[in-house]
């Protein structure tokens, strides 16, 4: 009798010690699914067609919505993170496939909060060329000034003073003097990602196009339409750090 | 069973020369940086040269397919005898009868450069065709209609398989093969050189011509790469129409400078100034004598007198003609096949 109460607490102590180990250590990779949902304010983003309004009460219309988000970053309620490494995605409204990508190979784990960059890091807009959605055939490169349109925009108003009431907006820059790199990040609080090797989470953002122009500053297609870098793109850059993405919701 | 070893024999000798052969195709390329050249910016990291890899970037360069109707090639307005720029052309001249904005640039020792273009805008040797290849004026064409032309053609496919072991054929390969081709030109065998390295003379007149140079011109002509690669106004305008440097740097302090050009193989490459203006060595020197323009930028280096007597101007244009390599401006390695 002794004896069996002997087995039954070490079997005890045992099954406790694995039940504790399984909790702490979450071993193995998994994959995370990103869904890109461009807007316009509270409208989806409807191409060439449709009909905005910006805060100045100008109208306008997009036909073309583009940008690249990179150096994806996962936090963990511990506070160690993990880079992923080779990063980069290039989310095009006017391709579909573009806009649910993944990351593979990823450390299963927690996570508690994700940041990355709106555009390229400096480091990769003067490397030489590069392939796959950093490929400068990919209309994302600047030929005649080296570096990545981080977040392009084109589109109309009748406001824009430029040439067939065009709007082009070219935001980028990752010099010394024009540094158009910015970078947000999200608490996934009190939610958690939650990425294992039989579960591939996915998560939800949204990216508004019209935070490119209001924000830090709201701005007029009178004054602006027509943007290729440069200083300007600054005053785009700084409004769409703050208000273009945001999550919208993860599925564990 | 004599003539079977005989033919085996001799099968093999065939076979193991071939082999040779292709080996030294695949071969690295060694670099050789001239004596007294600074360590080369472009390391050809990742994109060792090989001779495939050289002839396919070579080809690339020479052919004319790459621009948007088929007229233009990158040869055309890069001219080996003239350096690889282009000869009395102010600005080149593109695609649809479109002549560009800027003195096409010479060609040679680009390895040692931290930026490319009067204006410094393209930061990597592999991107600089980039410009030329997609610029309404230049080549005019669109990198994914350069890729289905190169993969539709046969040559290109064996090409680049040779140079990459690889099919496939990508924008970052042909940017690459471009650069083992450009990257590997270098001009550093001209009469000046053969001086330094005492198998030849200057004249009395080179001598002086050097003297007056050094002590007028070097600070920003700087040796042995003839350019300190800085970015100067040289007073050509009271106002530039051509921003140059600030279109980069979007800072007024760089409104109408430009990059300092090489004066290696100066003699053949006119005309000169980022616009082609003066046509002939004589006027660039009356030019910084006579006619200084105080722009807002103009480079306090150009604000005293220079004192070119026009005796000590033949002098230093006698000088400068001693830049010219004979060797780089007639090797065939660089020349169309």
């Amino acid at each position: 009798m002794k004896k069996l109460l002997l087995m039954v607490a070490i079997a005890a102590v045992a099954f406790m010690s694995c039940k504790k180990e399984d909790a702490g250590e979450i071993t193995g990779s998994g994959t995370l699914n990103f869904e890109f949902e461009n807007v316009v304010g509270n409208q989806p983003l409807v191409l060439t067609t449709q009909n905005y309004t910006n805060t100045k009460g100008e109208s306008y219309k997009v036909d073309m919505f583009k940008y690249y988000v990179s150096n994806i970053q996962l936090l963990k309620a511990d506070g160690s993170i993990y880079n992923v490494p080779e990063s980069y995605f290039l989310i095009d409204q006017s391709d579909a496939s573009t806009l649910k990508p993944s990351l593979s190979n990823l450390p299963a784990g927690d996570y508690t909060k994700i940041s990355y960059t709106i555009g390229v890091d400096s480091a990769r807009n003067f490397a030489g060329a590069q392939t796959g959605v950093l490929a400068p055939e990919k209309a994302m490169f600047w030929s005649w000034n080296s570096g990545y349109v981080f977040v392009k925009m084109e589109g109309t108003s009748p406001t824009s003073t430029a040439a067939n009431h065009n709007l082009i907006f070219h935001i980028g820059g990752a010099s010394a003097t024009v540094n158009a790199i910015r970078k947000v990040s999200f608490n996934i609080d009190p939610n958690i990602l939650r990425i294992r090797t039989d579960k591939s989470p996915i998560i939800h953002f949204k990216a508004d196009v019209a935070a490119m122009f209001n924000g830090k500053q709201n701005i007029s297609f009178a004054t602006y339409n027509s943007m290729h870098g440069g200083l300007p793109a600054l005053i785009i850059a700084d409004n769409y750090a703050q208000g273009m993405f945001s999550l919208d919701h993860i599925h564990n | 069973m004599k003539k079977i070893t005989t033919f085996l024999i001799v099968g093999c000798i065939i076979f193991l020369i071939s082999c040779a052969k292709d080996k030294d195709l695949n071969k690295f390329l060694s670099i050789e940086i001239p004596a007294g050249f600074p360590q080369p910016v472009y390391q050809f990291t990742n994109n060792q040269p090989t001779q495939k890899g050289f002839d396919l970037g070579r080809m690339l360069f020479y052919d004319q397919g790459l621009s948007k109707d088929g007229t233009v090639s990158c040869g055309d307005c890069h001219q080996q005898f003239a350096g690889f720029g282009n000869l009395d052309h102010a600005t080149s001249h593109g695609v649809d009868n479109c002549f560009g904005k800027r003195n096409a640039p010479v060609l040679f020792n680009l390895t040692f450069k931290d930026n490319f273009f009067l204006d410094g805008g393209v930061t990597n040797l592999e991107l600089a065709p980039l410009n030329a290849m997609t610029d309404p004026c230049e080549m005019a064409n669109d990198l994914n209609k350069i890729l289905v032309y190169l993969k539709s053609k046969p040559e290109y496919q064996q090409a680049f398989q040779k140079a990459f072991d690889s099919d496939e054929i990508t924008s970052q390969k042909m940017f690459r093969a471009l650069a083992q081709f450009q990257g590997m030109m270098i001009s550093a065998d001209s009469k000046y050189d053969q001086v330094k390295a005492k198998t030849a003379q200057f004249t009395d007149q080179e001598l002086r011509g050097y003297q007056l140079f050094s002590a007028k011109c070097a600070s920003c002509h700087k040796e042995p790469l003839f350019s300190d690669n800085s970015f100067r106004n040289n007073g050509l305008d009271i106002t530039s129409l051509d921003l140059g440097r600030s279109t980069i740097t979007s800072l007024a302090s760089d409104d109408g400078k430009f990059k300092v050009p090489t004066l290696r193989n100066v003699e053949v490459s006119r005309p000169y100034m980022h616009d082609g203006r003066f046509k002939t060595l004589e006027q660039v020197l009356d030019h910084y004598q006579n006619n200084i323009k105080p722009n807002k930028n103009l480079d306090p280096l150009l604000k005293q007198d220079l004192a070119l007597t026009d005796t000590y101007k033949a002098d230093i244009i006698a000088f400068l003609k001693t830049l010219t390599d004979l060797t780089f401006l007639k090797n065939p390695k660089y020349s169309e096949e």
